[in-house]
Formats: structure tokens, C-alpha cells, sequence
């Protein structure tokens, strides 16, 4: 049993040794000339084929470090480095999605999904990627949605879509900002293993923002937990569990004691359910 | 006492469903809908114009008020023929109805292209909003009807001051519905576009545009009843060969059956502009749909 335990284990620690593709240092923001501390500094590596995920109380200034880290706001103070490149706007090497999906109904679900082609390069480029396109809404079974409008589709569908919009550029990090907590747990379920499986299939670096501790426990390599307002790290947890991550894992013992730790630690940063 | 945590064989499941038997009484039952709300649309809507009809022929027939100042139904309904004849025949009134219809077409054409690019000078800037709207709101509180003797004065008798006066008066709503929708666009979806480096043009035309057409449409709804409006009124007062004239003289003569039948004709090129823009917004704004007299359907 430990023999066979080891080797997997190893397989996540490999993560540790890849080279760094972000790097935050000092990164702080705050909002009203100074009035409110949002974000107080943070150091953050994350490492190529690697899986973070961020889990703190709201208002911790979660959204504010992601938005940050994607060049959509400036930050008050520190360095945001990306691929070895300073971090002074939109790049192209990121892919996000939010809580809501954020189609436009007056697209397709295959417009919808070639919209960043058409926004970086314009609408030739995109023509020439439909078949890209169609492929990945075939990989999220939404093959023969292609023509159909947002608004005919489920919440889950329309998260599907907005995944694909995210995977067209082939973004070398994700970012992602509670993707899915607008779903029900079945779906979210569901989703969290296809957000595994692309992650790994295409080696990128995701990082994850969470309420759910399960869910952090499930997708990471580095769980990271951040105290209230102005929110800062306090630790990371490593979550050493083999990949590929599968729900039954969640009933494990092991599994539970994850949980559980991380728990007691955001209970004692001063955050209660 | 027993731990949580000693490993117990979990019970109860797989368990088939058993009630109890025994015979329950049917409990379908429906709601209850008012006997008035239950009328056809067709047999209320014609009932309520037959009842109308009724009232007013009743105080014409009993003349409750000055049969010069209400004629009757007959009256006023063998005058539409008339002047329906005369419109069909390509006689004089055809050229007052097409003089209006210009009016009314060129004034709404300049307060569509007015009104949407200060809608955007006001929605997308800074500038706009803070230095120009507050100018806009000024001159949209006053009456803009009062401005009409200007626009005479300036532009003469002719066709020009009752066009100002008509796109004049739908300017605003067309301004303050684009604005509107230029706002329209939630957080996430500004959020996208930024992270897509989507430049100010490319945010405006490909998302925030499309996403306050349904506002912008309200504007010009609200638009294309004042630019009818503006036209009739320019034409009472500043006279011309338009419909408004034609009005004007038959209520000077008291000719009411007269000025009851032009109203209705008049009412008919208003009715088509307004629905002009309603089908052009549903084919625009399919994903949308708004209803056309901006009540919906819930009680
Ligand atoms: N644009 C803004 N202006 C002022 N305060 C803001 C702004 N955005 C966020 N904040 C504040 O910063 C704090 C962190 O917000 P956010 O990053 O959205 O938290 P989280 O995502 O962890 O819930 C909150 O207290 C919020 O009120
Ligand atoms: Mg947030």
C-alpha cells in the first residue's frame, strides 16, 4: 500500500519543480485613494501544469487578485510577471470565466465561442476556426448546439459554451473565478472532472477562485487560504493526492481530512459559515 | 456511547415505496378567473369601441352637449368615406397627407441621427455625461412645444420649422435611450471584453450596442410619437399645406365631423411610423422581445 502510494504522489510534486509561469510579488490593491484596503501584499508562484485554487471569506479580495493577475486592473503596488513579461494589460496567454457565463444572445453558441478569435484577429480568423470550435463544443457534448441562440440553453450548457470561448485561444493559464457556483452540485460535479481533464490534456496552469473546500480539495496541487479583508495568503495546503482526481476520491478518508484541515484553518482566520 | 466515527453498515436502502391503501377523494381543482378577464380579446375589444359608439351617439341622440360641438356617429363615419375617396382619388387631401408624411420622415431621420450620436457622445464619454447631459436634461425639462415660434422665425413657413420643430422634440427620448443602453452592458461583460483587449470601438460596436438595442428601441418608439407631435404642431401654428392645416381650418370653419375623420386618417400614419419601428426592432432585436404597449402580461 505506502509502495504503491509514493510514486503517485510524486506524480503532483513534479508540479513543484516546473518552471514558473506567473509571478506576483508585494501585489496589493486598494480602492477610494487608499480608503479601502482590498488586497493586502501577496506572493504567489504558479508553476506550469500546475492547479491552484484560492479559498477565503467573501469580500477577501479574491475577484480584485484575479481581475489583477489579468491585467484588467492595475494593482497599488507590487510586480505581476507572466510568462517573464510584466503584466500592464490584456494578455493573450489567459483564458477566464466567471460565475456567470456571459454569452451575448444576439450570437450562436459558435459565435459566442469565436468571439475572442474575432475580437484578437478579426472575423476571418474566426471563419478559419470553426472547426476548432465545433471540436471543443464537441467535447463538452454540446455537439449540434453550434447554431442555436443563449437563451435556449441550461445554466450548465451556457457555462459549457463559456468554457469552450475560454479554451478557443488555447490559453496557457486559467483563470477562473468561482466558474461554477451557479450550478447544482450534480453539474458542478461534473464540470469540476471536465475542467481536470482539460487541464491536464493541455498541460495548463489553472488557477482556481472557490467557496467550496471539496471542490478545492478535488482540482488542486496548492490549495491557498486567504484571510478576511484586506485579504493576504495565510498558508498553503498541498493537496498529494494521485491524479487523475475522481469524485470518489471525495469520500476518502484522506479526502476528509483535507477538508476538514482546511476548515479549522479559515474557522481560525476569523471566517464562519 | 458510540463514536461517530465506528464503521456502521448504513440502513434503509434501496427501500420500495409503500403508502398506506385506502381510497382518497380526487382533488383536481382549477383557478379562478373573473368572467371579464375571460372575454375573447376580439369580443372585448369590439364591444368596448360598440359601447363607446353607443354612449356617444346616446349624448348626441339626447344632445346632452351642442350638436355643433359633437356630431354624430353617422355623421363623422360618412365623412371617413369622404375623405377616404378623396385621399384614394389623389385629390388635394393625398397632398396634404404626403406633406405630412415628409415632415414627419425627414424630422424623425434627423432625430434618429441626432439623437444617437449625442445618446453615444453622452453614454460612452465622460466628457458626455458630465458637461453634456446635464444641458440635455435642462432643455428636455421645458416645454418644446414653446420653442415653435422660434423655429418659424428661423426657418420660415415653409417645410424646414415644422421638420426642426418634429425632430426637435424626439431627439431626447432617442439621446437618453441610447445612453441608457449604453450602460446596459453588465460588469462580466465589460470584464470580457477587456481581458479580449478589445479596443473602445470594437467594445462599443460589438457589445455595447448590441446590448442596449432594446433601450435604444424605447427611445425610438417614444421618439416617433413625439416627431408626429412636432409636425402637427408646427403645421397649427405656422400654417403650410400639411395635414395639421387642413385640421386647423376645418375646426375654424366648425366642420367636426371634418376635423374628427382627419384625426383618424392622421392617426393611421402615426400608427404605421410607430409599428414601422416595432417590426423593424423585432427583427433587430430578436432575443428580446419586448411587448408593444410596454405592459406585460402579468396580474
Ligand atoms: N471597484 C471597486 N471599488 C471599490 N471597492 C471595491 C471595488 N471592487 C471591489 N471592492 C472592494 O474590495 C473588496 C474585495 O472585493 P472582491 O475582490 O470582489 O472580493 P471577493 O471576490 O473575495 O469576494 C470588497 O470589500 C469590495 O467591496
Ligand atoms: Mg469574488
Amino acid at each position: 500500500m505506502m509502495q504503491n502510494a509514493k510514486p503517485l504522489a510524486e506524480q503532483t510534486v513534479g508540479h513543484h519543480l516546473a518552471r514558473p509561469v506567473y509571478q506576483l510579488r508585494n501585489v496589493s490593491k486598494s480602492y477610494a485613494f487608499g480608503k479601502i484596503r482590498a488586497l493586502d501584499p501577496v506572493d504567489l508562484d504558479l508553476r506550469e501544469g500546475s492547479f491552484s485554487s484560492v479559498i477565503g471569506p467573501s469580500g477577501c479580495g479574491k475577484s480584485t487578485l484575479l481581475k489583477i493577475m489579468a491585467g484588467v486592473t492595475p494593482p497599488s503596488g507590487g510586480s505581476v510577471i507572466l510568462d517573464g513579461k510584466p503584466v500592464l494589460g490584456a494578455r493573450r496567454e489567459i483564458g477566464m470565466m466567471y460565475q456567470q457565463a456571459t454569452l451575448f444572445p444576439w450570437m450562436t453558441v459558435l459565435d459566442n465561442v469565436l468571439l475572442p478569435i474575432s475580437i484578437r484577429d478579426g472575423k476571418a480568423a474566426a471563419k478559419a476556426r470553426h472547426n476548432d470550435a465545433q471540436a471543443l463544443l464537441e467535447l463538452v457534448g454540446l455537439k449540434g448546439f453550434e447554431k442555436v441562440y443563449p437563451r435556449q440553453l441550461s445554466g450548465g450548457m451556457a457555462q459549457r459554451t463559456s468554457i469552450c470561448r475560454m479554451l478557443i485561444t488555447e490559453p496557457q493559464v486559467l483563470l477562473l473565478d468561482e466558474p461554477f457556483s451557479a450550478l447544482d452540485e450534480l453539474a458542478r460535479d461534473f464540470m469540476n472532472i471536465e475542467l481536470q481533464r482539460i487541464c491536464l490534456s493541455q498541460n495548463a496552469t489553472a488557477f482556481l477562485i472557490t467557496h467550496s473546500i471539496p471542490e478545492a480539495v478535488l482540482l488542486s496541487d496548492d490549495v491557498y487560504i486567504m484571510s478576511p479583508r484586506p485579504g493576504t495568503f495565510l498558508e498553503v495546503v498541498r493537496i498529494e493526492l494521485p491524479r487523475p482526481r475522481t469524485l470518489e476520491m471525495m469520500t476518502t478518508a484522506t479526502f476528509g481530512e483535507y477538508v476538514r484541515y482546511i476548515r479549522s484553518r479559515l474557522d481560525e482566520g476569523g471566517v464562519t459559515a | 456511547m458510540r463514536s461517530v466515527d465506528a464503521e456502521m453498515a448504513p440502513q434503509g436502502l434501496g427501500r420500495p415505496i409503500t403508502v398506506e391503501q385506502g381510497s382518497f377523494p380526487e382533488t383536481v381543482w382549477s383557478e379562478q378567473v373573473a368572467w371579464i378577464d375571460k372575454i375573447p380579446r376580439v369580443v372585448a375589444m369590439a364591444g368596448l369601441l360598440l359601447t363607446v359608439l353607443l354612449i356617444w351617439w346616446a349624448v348626441h341622440h339626447f344632445e346632452i352637449v351642442s350638436r355643433i360641438i359633437l356630431p354624430s356617429p353617422a355623421e363623422v363615419g360618412s365623412d371617413i368615406i369622404l375623405v377616404g375617396r378623396n385621399i384614394l382619388t389623389g385629390n388635394y387631401m393625398l397632398a396634404a397627407l404626403w406633406m405630412t408624411t415628409k415632415e414627419v420622415l425627414w424630422g424623425f431621420g434627423f432625430a434618429i441621427a441626432i439623437g444617437f450620436s449625442l445618446g453615444v457622445l453622452v453614454g460612452e464619454t465622460s466628457f458626455g455625461e458630465r458637461a453634456v447631459l446635464p444641458y440635455l436634461v435642462a432643455i428636455d425639462t421645458m416645454p418644446k412645444v414653446a420653442f415653435a415660434p422660434l423655429f418659424l422665425a428661423w426657418l420660415g413657413f415653409g417645410i424646414a420649422s415644422k421638420v426642426a420643430l418634429a425632430a426637435f422634440i424626439a431627439t431626447f427620448p432617442i439621446v437618453v435611450g441610447t445612453a441608457a443602453g449604453l450602460h446596459a452592458a453588465d460588469e462580466n461583460a465589460r470584464m470580457l471584453f477587456r481581458t479580449l483587449g478589445a479596443s473602445r470601438w470594437q467594445t462599443l460596436v460589438r457589445m455595447k450596442i448590441p446590448t442596449g438595442l432594446p433601450q435604444i428601441f424605447t427611445g425610438l418608439k417614444i421618439g416617433a410619437v413625439g416627431v408626429m407631435a412636432g409636425a402637427i404642431t408646427a403645421e397649427f401654428l405656422g400654417g403650410g399645406k400639411g395635414f395639421g392645416e387642413l385640421i386647423r381650418v376645418a375646426a375654424s370653419q366648425l366642420q367636426t365631423p371634418r376635423v374628427f375623420s382627419l384625426i383618424l386618417y392622421l392617426s393611421v400614419l402615426g400608427f404605421l411610423l410607430f409599428w414601422s419601428v416595432v417590426l423593424i426592432e423585432r427583427k433587430l432585436v430578436f432575443w428580446h422581445r419586448a411587448s408593444v404597449t410596454g405592459v406585460d402580461d402579468r396580474r
